[in-house]
Parts: C-alpha cells; sequence; structure tokens
C-alpha cells in the first residue's frame, strides 16, 4: 500500500517527539483522548503512549465497536441461535465476546454461526438460501454503517424476505460530547477517529471544540499521522486555542462522503443506544429507518427472552472511558486473557485491553 | 488498494499482489489507477496522492 512507510519515517519521529517536548514543556497536565481502536491499536504497538513527555497523558476511549455492545446484546443474539432455520452472520470479532452464559464462538459448532468479511456476503447468502433466515449482526460506527446500508438496499432490491439486520449500530460524536463534558475524564483535546471522518467530515466536531473549548485533529493511522497530530493538539492547547483540524486530509474530506452519509439517512434512523459501560448515550444508536423496517431482525422476530448478569470486577467500563488503563484491573493478564477473554476490552483486536497485552514491549518503529 | 479494473458499483482492487472485488458505491468518479481506503468490502474514500505529499513536506519542513 502506497503512502505507508513514508509515514514511519524514524527520522522525521524522532523530530515529531522532540517538538511534543518543547511544546509540552511548561503545560499542566493534559490528557489526550484516541476514540478509535486502530489508533489505540497503533499507539500500543509502536509504542507511542510510552514515549510522550510524563505531563502529556494519551488516553483510550470507546473506540473499539464491539467492546462498547453491551452484554445484552450479545446474550439476545445467542438467544436466536435456539430459533428454527434462523443463522447468524458476523464479523469475526463479536465471537469471542463473552456473553451472560455462552459466546457465539462456543456456538459455532452448530452450524448456525458464520463470519463475514462484509455484510453483502451475508445478502449473498440469503439471496441462495431463501428457506433460511439469515440474520445480520450489524455492529460498528459510521464506517461500517455505509458497508451494511448497502448491503440492505441490495436486498430490498432483489426483495429478500429471509434477510434481517440486528443493530447494535452506534455513532461516535454524541459519545465524544458526553466525555469531554466529565471531569473525571478531564479530556483537554480529541484525536479524532480516521476512517470515521471519511464519512462524516470534520463539522461534526466543531461544537465539541465550541461547547467545551476542547481541541480536536483528525488524524491518520501511521506513527507519523499520529505523532503530528498530538503536536497539533499540544500546540493549541499552549494557545489556548480549541478548533478541528484535520491531520488526515489524504482521506478525510471537510464535508465527509456525502454518498455513505445519504445512504446511512436513507437506512437508518438515530435512537438512545446504550454503550457498554458507559450506560445510555441520547441519539448516539442508529436503527433500521421506517422504510426499511421488513429488514429490522428486532421488528420480524421473535426473539427468545434472555437473562443478562452484569460482570463482576471487570473494569472495562472505567477502561472506555479512559478513567482508568487495562494495568490496573486486577483481571488483566491474570484471569482475563486475548484466549479467555474476560470482558470485551480484551476480546476485539481494537481493544484497549488486548492492545495493552499484545504489545507489552512496543517499539518505536518496526 | 489500488484500482485495477471497474464494473458498475465494483471494482477490483489490488494490494501487495492480492487482488479482490469490492463495493464503490460510495466513491464519486473513481478511476482505474485511484488509491482508495477499503473496509468491511466497500472503498469509503479515495486516497488523494497530492495532499499525502503535501503532508509529507510538511512533516519534512516541521520545525
Amino acid at each position: 500500500m502506497k503512502y505507508i512507510d513514508e509515514f514511519r519515517n524514524l527520522k522525521i519521529a524522532e523530530k515529531l517527539y522532540r517538538l511534543i517536548n518543547e511544546e509540552a514543556e511548561g503545560l499542566c497536565q493534559v490528557n489526550f483522548m484516541e476514540v478509535c481502536g486502530t489508533h489505540t491499536m497503533a499507539v500500543e504497538r509502536f509504542g507511542i503512549r510510552r514515549m510522550l513527555p510524563e505531563n502529556v497523558r494519551l488516553i483510550s476511549g470507546p473506540g473499539c465497536p464491539v467492546c462498547v455492545t453491551p452484554k445484552n446484546y450479545i446474550d439476545k443474539a445467542i438467544g436466536l441461535i435456539g430459533l428454527e432455520d434462523v443463522i447468524i452472520f458476523s464479523f469475526g470479532d463479536m465471537l469471542k465476546v463473552p456473553g451472560t452464559h455462552s459466546s457465539l464462538l462456543k456456538k459455532k459448532s452448530s452450524g448456525k454461526v458464520k463470519i463475514v468479511y462484509s455484510a453483502l456476503d451475508a445478502v449473498e447468502f440469503a439471496e441462495k438460501n431463501r428457506d433460511k433466515k439469515i440474520v445480520f449482526l450489524g455492529i460498528g460506527f459510521e464506517t461500517t454503517v455505509p458497508t451494511v446500508a448497502a448491503s440492505i438496499k441490495y436486498a430490498k432490491k432483489k426483495k429478500l424476505k429471509n434477510f434481517f439486520v440486528y443493530s447494535g449500530h452506534k455513532v461516535m460524536p454524541p459519545a465524544m460530547r458526553l466525555l469531554a463534558g466529565d471531569k473525571e475524564v478531564n479530556i483537554k483535546g480529541f484525536l479524532c477517529p480516521a476512517h470515521v471522518s471519511a464519512i462524516i467530515g470534520i463539522k461534526s466536531y466543531a461544537d465539541i471544540c465550541e461547547k467545551y473549548n476542547i481541541p480536536c485533529v483528525i488524524a491518520g493511522f501511521e506513527p507519523l499521522d499520529i505523532l503530528q497530530s498530538i503536536l497539533m493538539l499540544a500546540r493549541q492547547v499552549k494557545l489556548n486555542i480549541a478548533k478541528v483540524e484535520n491531520q488526515y486530509n489524504r482521506v478525510v474530506r471537510v464535508s465527509g462522503n456525502i454518498k455513505a452519509l445519504s445512504l446511512i439517512d436513507e437506512v437508518f434512523s438515530t435512537h438512545d443506544s446504550e454503550w457498554r459501560g458507559i450506560g445510555v448515550i441520547k441519539k448516539s444508536g442508529l436503527v433500521l429507518s421506517r422504510r426499511y423496517s421488513d429488514f429490522d431482525a428486532e421488528k420480524n422476530i421473535d426473539f427468545p427472552k434472555v437473562e443478562t448478569k452484569m460482570d463482576k470486577g471487570c473494569i472495562c467500563g472505567s477502561v472506555l472511558k479512559g478513567i482508568k488503563t487495562p494495568l490496573e484491573c486486577g483481571l488483566f493478564s491474570k484471569k482475563c486473557t486475548p484466549e479467555n477473554p474476560y470482558g470485551a476490552c480484551m476480546v476485539s483486536s481494537e481493544g484497549a485491553c488486548a492492545a495493552y497485552y499484545k504489545y507489552p514491549h512496543p517499539n518505536l518503529l518496526p | 488498494m489500488k484500482i485495477l479494473k471497474i464494473e458498475g458499483d465494483k471494482a477490483i482492487v489490488s494490494s501487495g499482489g492480492v487482488q479482490r472485488s469490492i463495493g464503490i458505491n460510495f466513491l464519486k468518479g473513481p478511476k482505474i489507477g485511484d488509491y482508495v481506503i477499503v473496509h468491511a468490502g466497500f472503498a469509503i474514500e479515495k486516497l488523494d496522492t497530492v495532499k499525502a505529499e503535501e503532508t509529507l513536506k510538511i512533516l519534512e519542513e516541521l520545525q
């Protein structure tokens, strides 16, 4: 892929660290939050968190879609497996997430749980297997939502009566606003998600800057992208300004992706949605719009009643809010590992706990 | 990933020698040779190589 090695240049990385150090001098303790699972992984992989000056703390927010999915959603999805003719299609990350009594992975041998790379694969399966009810687990933020919307539209075009989406989709700005106003988290700058921003554009963050006086920088995924964005945030903090800057302008356009946005608007509508460990956030979730309600699993399938028990000892909630790091959890790397996860943050490859576990001794650059 | 071929709403892209088919429904005027960002089977945006070079130049000159 073009423009990867160029953005991993060691010499420029060292210069950026020096500039961040210079900028941080004289600053109080500042917390910058990244709210994208891919950023969390990159930050751990390249050891960025540990290379920053002491007073610049990079904290991980709720950027991993699997991690913020409530346990009850998993339990309800597992409950569907008991229904005749229902086959569950999901992105791979969801399978290991523990529900109250089981996980989708443990049920996979039933042949009723299938992993797909794209929602479109599930639609194509539905088209060829009309005697089965195909339920796609719609998990993901604004980057994933248009791909699911396009798949639903395709199912409508093909007049499929056996394809349904169980939507757990969420949108990021309402969660960022909630965290921006949380004094305990005390955020002084946001590293805004790269690919979510490619869809929603840069304007969605303007009110966070204005209302909470928190700078927002949209950052690419490579080390130089992240370091430059941290420098941009530090410079704004020093000047006591708060505006949206777009470091990742090679991909993110000011207005976002208009075609994808209009497709989201057509197929989905917003509702209040629960985030695991955080609670219900107003207008932060997406359900299928009235026009597409024939494809809404919750409206067309009788979900078996399930009982959800809350986690004990797991501090995923505080980790997702950036109040605690995975290292502060008593279960981390003992009772809770990627092979035998206890909480969702250890399950997903984009979760903060999984990132900390995978890269105990990160390198500056590969 | 680089677009090699376009057929309606789909394109064949290649990355590191591996070819695959993706949806290009959300792209404005996709062309063969464009670099695209792919997520869950769809291209979500084009990579602007001019802007990429500009960012690299800024990084180089940053003081």
